[in-house]
């Protein structure tokens, strides 16, 4: 799997989506902004999206703190690919039929990556976690989790939360620990 | 006064080109000194309320940088081998250029900065000179920047910073856990740690409000305009001297010339493709060290067959780089360092070269942390912690709050090789050759920055770093976001591009200043010097436009 720069995080996914992706995006936002817990798909059927929905609850499951699951990660996928990712369509077409044909070969008599035991989804995704369309769902996952709220995912702010990213974005000193004279 | 308009037909005094950290600062002087400008901004116009913190938006789309899929740059590592595309440089593009997104260090250069080739002699394969000034040549500017922009700092402080005749017009930024850790450590170590010295107000200053500690510096633009870009300090002075005319969505293709080989005006694409032809009696080229030197190889003419201002055969080469290196480290509790700039300590300890390290080259390291939620969760944590899954969440949850950064500032040498060329079959969205970088890293630059990963290791092993990771290298150094060298300064017409006050040595009323002008690269951070150069530069343009010398 592509190790991310530091200066660069997304290489090749989302990083390079055109310019007036960027606007059309920001249109959306505002659509999300208004709607933020919207359960309809615009690029997903629901059987794509039930399993885009499990693929994202394996990279940041949910145990007794939120995960992918509560962010909204596949609203902010599907979302994204009508948007900036436009341009990663053909990668998850492409590459949920990959999984479907690993998926029927591994685990004959499954119908779905939903329906597969957790034991058995993830053992699936080890099978995949080298590809760039596990990098490009890697790397949407986490910014459903931890990108703006506006874009779909992170509802609510649970990924900021989780991490203990505080939005207010204005701050006084002392901002940590070490800086607060108690050491 | 009302920001002046211009019509294309006019003659007006002078056209900049970029309006960046260098282009902002010329606009403004010559505009106080009287005279008209056009300034030319491939970008848009924001303003402050248009910035905002959408991560997404501005650190991992970089909405404020040159955009690969409109303007698709190639790279190479050596001449002999096929360029692909690869955003292998990053600029700001907007008004305000890179000031508007940087990250906002500020430091001057070292007075052995200007000598050192003079101090440690020829480096084979390379182009290593002195520069053609001296620290003291350049000192009033470094000042008149730090006070008209707004820099925060404690001169002083570095026991090895050159000496400065005014004090900062601003203290420090107040420090953060990075920085009191970094102290800590260093000061234990025999190291002399100071306050980084930042284009942000630390207090109120000519009209601005102080900086609210929001911490999204680096990539981001400042919505509350407390980062001391050009957009909010001098070219709004530009602008209220009713001389100076910002056009942005204006796209350079080509500087005109006569048959006398002087500069006519600029032929840019205008927010709508169209091609316009601005006339000008000078024109000041500020587009940065890559797009400076694309603007002049373009502008190709029977009289100039290999570009403008390029006898000396000069323009694009000597490119030098962002070079440096990273550590960073966990430690036990919440440093929480996404609140406040990204920098407050550093040290220039390391910054002279020293031939007992066997090897050219130095560096300076600061404490920061410039990574975001989802670009920290993607490239942050060490390797050994798994890349999905629970134990991924719960090592996110862990490290964010509690893990800081050492950032090493390193040299990169001058070698013709590593230029910026036109690509010979790719086009941008306007038709204009892709600018092609080809780079390598000098074996004394890698050894320096190596060097540096051991120093960061120790520092934050001092600092009771519970656990330490550094950063591999070459990917690490891409983009390059310091473009310097690419029409370097000199006083032999052969050997160098431009004249000390960037002047071309073939095309009297054609100047070239940015980070092209740059001889050698210091250690990194070049904005101060970009801007000083720009102020000492817009004094002699001044004196030469006002004495009729240029048309």
């Amino acid at each position: 799997m592509t190790k991310l720069t530091r200066r660069d995080w997304i290489l090749g996914a989302v990083g390079i989506a055109a310019w007036p992706a960027i606007a059309s995006a920001q249109e959306h936002a505002h659509k999300a902004a208004a709607s933020p817990s919207s359960t309809a798909f615009e690029h997903f059927d629901p059987t794509t999206a039930q399993d885009v929905a499990a693929i994202a609850a394996r990279i940041i499951p949910s145990d007794d703190a939120p995960g992918a699951t509560e962010a909204g990660a596949v609203y902010f996928i599907d979302r994204a690919l009508k948007t900036f990712a436009a341009d990663q369509q053909i990668a998850y077409r492409d590459g949920l039929a990959d999984m479907k044909l690993r998926r029927e070969k591994s685990f004959p008599g499954s119908t779905s990556f939903a329906g597969l035991t957790a034991a058995d989804q993830i053992h699936l995704l080890h099978s995949i976690e080298d590809t760039d369309f596990f990098s490009t769902l890697r790397q949407h996952t986490v910014l459903a989790w931890l990108g703006s709220p506006e874009y779909g995912g992170n509802r609510g702010g649970v990924g900021w939360k989780y991490i203990g990213f505080d939005d207010r974005g204005a701050f006084s000193p002392p901002f940590g620990y070490y800086d607060g004279g108690s050491t | 006064m009302k920001a002046a308009e211009f019509k294309t037909s006019e003659i007006v005094d002078f056209i900049v080109v970029g309006s960046g950290a260098a282009g902002g600062v010329m606009a403004k002087e010559l505009a106080v000194a009287g005279f008209s400008v056009v300034v030319l901004e491939q970008g848009p116009y924001l303003t402050t309320p248009d910035f905002g913190h959408d991560e997404i938006k501005y650190a991992i789309q970089n909405a404020l940088t040159n955009n690969p899929k409109q303007q698709p740059i190639t790279y190479r590592k050596h001449e002999n081998e096929a360029a692909k595309p690869f955003k292998a440089i990053e600029y700001g593009r907007q008004v305000g250029g890179g000031t508007v997104h940087f990250t906002a260090n500020y430091w001057r250069f070292h007075e052995s900065d200007f000598h050192e080739r003079s101090l440690y002699g020829d480096i084979p394969g390379t182009s290593f000179q002195d520069w053609p000034i001296r620290y003291a040549d350049l000192e009033p500017y470094y000042t008149k920047a730090e006070q008209e922009i707004g820099i925060s700092g404690l001169g002083g402080a570095n026991p090895f910073e050159a000496p400065r005749s005014k004090p900062y017009p601003l203290p420090p930024m107040p420090v953060k856990s990075s920085g009191v850790l970094f102290e800590r450590a260093a000061k234990k170590l025999g190291l002399h740690p100071y306050p980084a010295p930042v284009a942000i107000l630390s207090q109120p200053y000519l009209g601005r409000a102080a900086c609210a500690h929001c911490g999204m510096c680096e990539l981001f633009g400042c919505e509350m305009g407390a980062k001391s870009s050009t957009l909010v300090s001098v070219i709004p002075i530009a602008q209220k001297t009713g001389r100076c005319e910002i056009r942005p969505n204006s796209y350079v293709r080509k500087l005109e010339t006569d048959k006398r080989g002087r500069i006519t005006g600029a032929i840019y694409f205008d927010a709508q493709k169209r091609e316009v032809l601005q006339r000008a009696k000078a024109v000041v080229l500020c587009a940065n060290g890559v797009e400076s030197a694309k603007l002049l190889l373009l502008s190709k003419s029977n009289l100039f067959p290999h570009g403008l201002a390029n006898s000396s055969g000069l323009v694009g080469k000597n490119l030098m780089w962002d070079n440096g290196s990273s550590s960073s480290a966990l430690f036990e509790h919440p440093l929480n360092e996404y609140k406040g700039i990204q920098v407050t300590r550093l040290i220039h300890d390391f910054y002279a070269a020293d031939p007992r390290r066997g090897f050219y080259g130095g560096g300076a390291i600061d404490a920061r942390f410039d990574f975001y939620p989802a670009g920290f969760a993607l490239g942050g944590l060490p390797d050994d912690v798994p890349n999905w899954g629970l134990e991924y969440k719960k090592a996110v949850g862990q490290y964010f709050t509690r893990t800081m950064t050492l950032l090493s500032h390193s040299t990169s040498l001058p070698m013709e090789k590593n230029n910026v060329s036109l690509d010979p079959t790719l086009k941008d969205d306007w038709g204009l050759p892709a600018p092609r970088i080809t780079f390598d890293l000098h074996p004394d630059d890698l050894a320096t920055m190596n060097w540096l990963v051991e120093r960061e290791r120790e520092i934050l092993d001092a600092a009771g770093a519970k656990k330490i990771w550094s950063f591999p290298i070459e990917p690490n150094i891409m983009p390059s976001r310091h473009l310097m060298g690419t029409c370097r300064m000199g006083t032999d017409a052969n050997k160098s591009v431009v004249n000390p006050f960037g002047n071309s040595h073939d095309v009297p009323n054609l100047f070239v200043v940015d980070g092209s002008n740059f001889v050698t690269s210091a250690r990194q951070q070049p904005t101060a010097t970009i801007q000083a150069l720009a102020y000492r530069a817009a004094d002699h343009i001044v004196s030469k436009a006002r004495a009729g010398e240029l048309g």
